[in-house]
């Protein structure tokens, strides 16, 4: 197991050290024009690029340019380009932003996926199954910032139901921090209640038929404890290791339309917009952030599978 | 004794089983056949693709409602016009900038689903929109499909060095989250172009959007493939092929790909749907189709800046993405419940 976890956690090392390098390639080696010029403003004259070129160390070897930008990023020295400022702090500033998010739509998404997969599957082939059914493909099928740019409009704008946008920090008031929330809330949550509960369903009909289920009825237990101890427990182990991923997927970018529609100003905002500026710095962090999410929620599942499954440590 | 008569000889062998079979009608299907009848039998999912059809039809006559309904082209500003509505008449875009909502047939065809800011008729960019936003989701599609089957084989039939490579290739790409890396490609491109070779591609042709979108895909569907891949070469049929003296080569394309078909056929209908989807995401971030190209992302995106005022430049476009996104979800599983209905194909953002 120790073993299994050590080689796990170089892997991880690997793919994150190869994800800094191909961002770090992408903004330096495509044809994108030179940072200098850009950061020296509209007409500047050559001696103020060169002087920019210097200062930012541009005219270094690229391997210079990589190691000592990657230096940067795990002292905490990053400064962005253009904005000037710090980019760990601006990281920092976004991360409770994007946690928030990211934790109250798993929980909700998961919530709300387990009652429809499970009415689905009880129902299964009858009216209320097929309605279900479409009710998830739609929710699959909806852009968040769409769906979120709507429900901003009727029901926070229109009908003053919600508040327009905005943050209120959960240590301030975390009722008005939740009341802040629930629309991103669900606009994040819609996509995923959609594919979860579809798995969900499909995982309980398949449970269903098991020995195990036959023998608890012929015990004679009651039909409700028989969905939720035995059908639903054995029917969700697939689920938690998606919702694992998802969760990592969420926080290292997925968030990213979600806060830019509802202007959360998380750390995938801040990723956006870094983005669009081609502001090498914070994409460089941001990526590695949310690739470092992406990774380490995959070991932590792959580790715990392997606890609950030996034979999967030997491969 | 009577003697027997030689019709009810009893017969051995295979002439016996045949004769059985014979008698009891009995002939096998074929997986795909098989499969075509289970999805015939689903009436839903027959529908929707339908509903595809009909979408994708209606907007490859893009031209056809320009030239003879709207009498305009998607790029022509009506900053300035007047429409006769009902004998009245009418400012297309308002004096306070509010263009008009949706007239349907009140002006003889003219902005039927209203005009944007510049006075554009929206039925006309919808209409060539989705032509560039299909075009993009069909083409990305099929360079995901194509790129997956390639390395997802290769990977999973050669194994060794080959593989590590390919699975160390996916592993970073997957690490990746798929907006950042397609807006990061975006963005990028957009302001240089690409060079490969000879070849030119200006920042803001489509080009540039499908082979992102075609590219940030490939792991999601490369990894299943090679999982099946390095399972299916295990299969007796295969060691029965190399036992012939059949190559890898032909190997692949007479016992493996065969076998994978309908894993490739649910995939490709369900990359469509992502493609598009991803094509209106990166557009809402600015790294997708450039305007004033019409495509339903940027109509989107220039929607919901505008909800406030008029609300129906964000509403028209996106419900014409969630139909299209849903007839091709709903036609891809009814696909695989027909081909596959143990499969657990899935896909993510």
């Amino acid at each position: 197991m120790g073993r299994f976890i050590v080689r796990r956690l170089i892997q991880m090392t690997f793919v994150l050290f190869a994800v800094s390098i191909m961002t770090f390639l992408i903004f330096n080696v495509i044809p994108n024009g030179d940072p200098a010029e850009r950061m020296a403003g509209r007409q500047p004259r050559e001696a103020q690029i060169e002087a920019i070129r210097k200062e930012w160390g541009f005219d270094d070897n690229i391997f210079v340019q990589y190691f000592t930008t990657m230096k940067k990023v795990f002292t905490g020295d990053l400064v962005s380009y253009f904005t000037q400022l710090p980019v760990g702090e601006e990281i920092v500033k976004g991360l409770p932003r994007t946690l928030s998010l990211a934790i109250g739509a798993a929980i909700l998404w998961m919530f709300v996926a387990i009652c429809f997969g499970l009415y689905s599957a009880v129902k299964a082939g009858k009216f209320a199954d097929r309605f279900l059914t479409i009710i998830a493909l739609i929710g699959i099928s909806m852009p968040v910032f769409w769906i979120g740019a709507l429900m901003n409009h009727y029901l926070g704008y229109k009908l003053g139901w919600f508040p327009n946008g905005g943050y209120v920090e959960f240590t301030e008031d975390p009722i008005d921090w939740a009341y802040h929330l629930i629309l991103p809330w669900t606009a994040l949550a819609i996509l995923f209640i959609g594919f979860y509960s579809r798995v969900l369903r499909s995982n309980v009909l398949d449970t269903i038929n098991e020995d195990f289920v036959r023998t608890a009825r012929a015990k004679g237990l009651g039909e409700r404890q028989i969905m939720i101890r035995h059908v639903l427990r054995n029917s969700m182990i697939p689920i938690v290791t998606l919702w694992g991923l998802d969760f990592g997927a969420v926080v290292g970018g997925g968030a990213i339309l979600t806060e830019t529609v509802f202007d959360l100003q998380g750390v995938g905002q801040y990723a956006a917009e870094a983005v669009g500026q081609l502001d090498v710095p914070p994409v460089l962090a941001t990526t590695m952030f949310a690739a470092f999410f992406i990774v380490l929620l995959n070991a932590i599942v792959d580790i715990l599978y392997a606890y609950l499954d030996p034979r999967i440590r030997l491969q | 004794m009577a003697t027997e008569p030689a019709t009810e000889q009893v017969l051995q062998g295979p002439a016996a089983w045949e004769e059985e079979a014979g008698r009891e009608h009995v002939h096998g299907l074929g997986p795909w056949r098989l499969g075509l009848r289970r999805l015939r039998r689903n009436k839903v999912a027959l529908l929707f693709g339908l509903l595809f059809i009909l979408l994708v039809a209606a907007c490859a006559a893009a031209p056809v409602w320009a030239d003879k309904v709207a009498h305009t082209t998607p790029d022509a500003n009506h900053l300035s016009d007047t429409i006769t509505v009902d004998g009245e008449s009418k400012n297309v875009v308002g004096l306070d900038g509010v263009p008009i909502g949706p007239q349907w047939f009140k002006a003889d065809g003219k902005f039927f689903l209203g005009a944007d800011r510049n006075g554009r008729d929206i039925m006309v960019r919808l209409l060539y929109g989705g032509r560039n936003s299909l075009v993009i989701g069909i083409t990305a599609a099929f360079m995901t499909t194509l790129l997956s089957i390639i390395l997802g084989t290769v990977a999973g039939y050669f194994r060794g060095s080959s593989d590590a490579v390919i699975r160390a290739l996916l592993d970073v790409m997957w690490s990746f989250p798929v907006i950042i890396l397609g807006t990061a490609l975006g963005v990028a491109l957009a302001l240089g172009g690409l060079k490969i070779g000879p070849i030119h591609i200006s920042g803001d042709s489509l080009v540039i959007t499908i082979l992102i979108i075609g590219l940030v895909y490939v792991p999601y569907m490369a990894r299943p493939v090679r999982g099946q891949v390095l399972s299916l070469r295990e299969k007796e049929f295969v060691e029965a092929a190399k036992a012939q003296g059949a190559g890898p080569i032909r190997i692949m394309f007479t016992e493996v790909l065969p076998n994978l078909a309908s894993t490739i056929l649910v995939f490709f209908t369900l990359l469509i749907a992502n493609a598009v989807l991803l094509e209106a995401a990166l557009s809402f971030l600015g790294a997708g189709v450039r305007p004033p190209t019409p495509s339903w992302g940027t109509m989107i995106d220039e929607g919901v800046d505008r909800i406030a005022t008029a609300p129906h430049l964000a509403i028209v476009p996106g419900a014409m993405l969630v139909l299209t996104v849903l007839s091709l979800n709903v036609f891809g599983d009814g696909v695989r419940d027909a081909l596959d209905p143990r499969a657990k194909v899935r896909l993510e953002h």
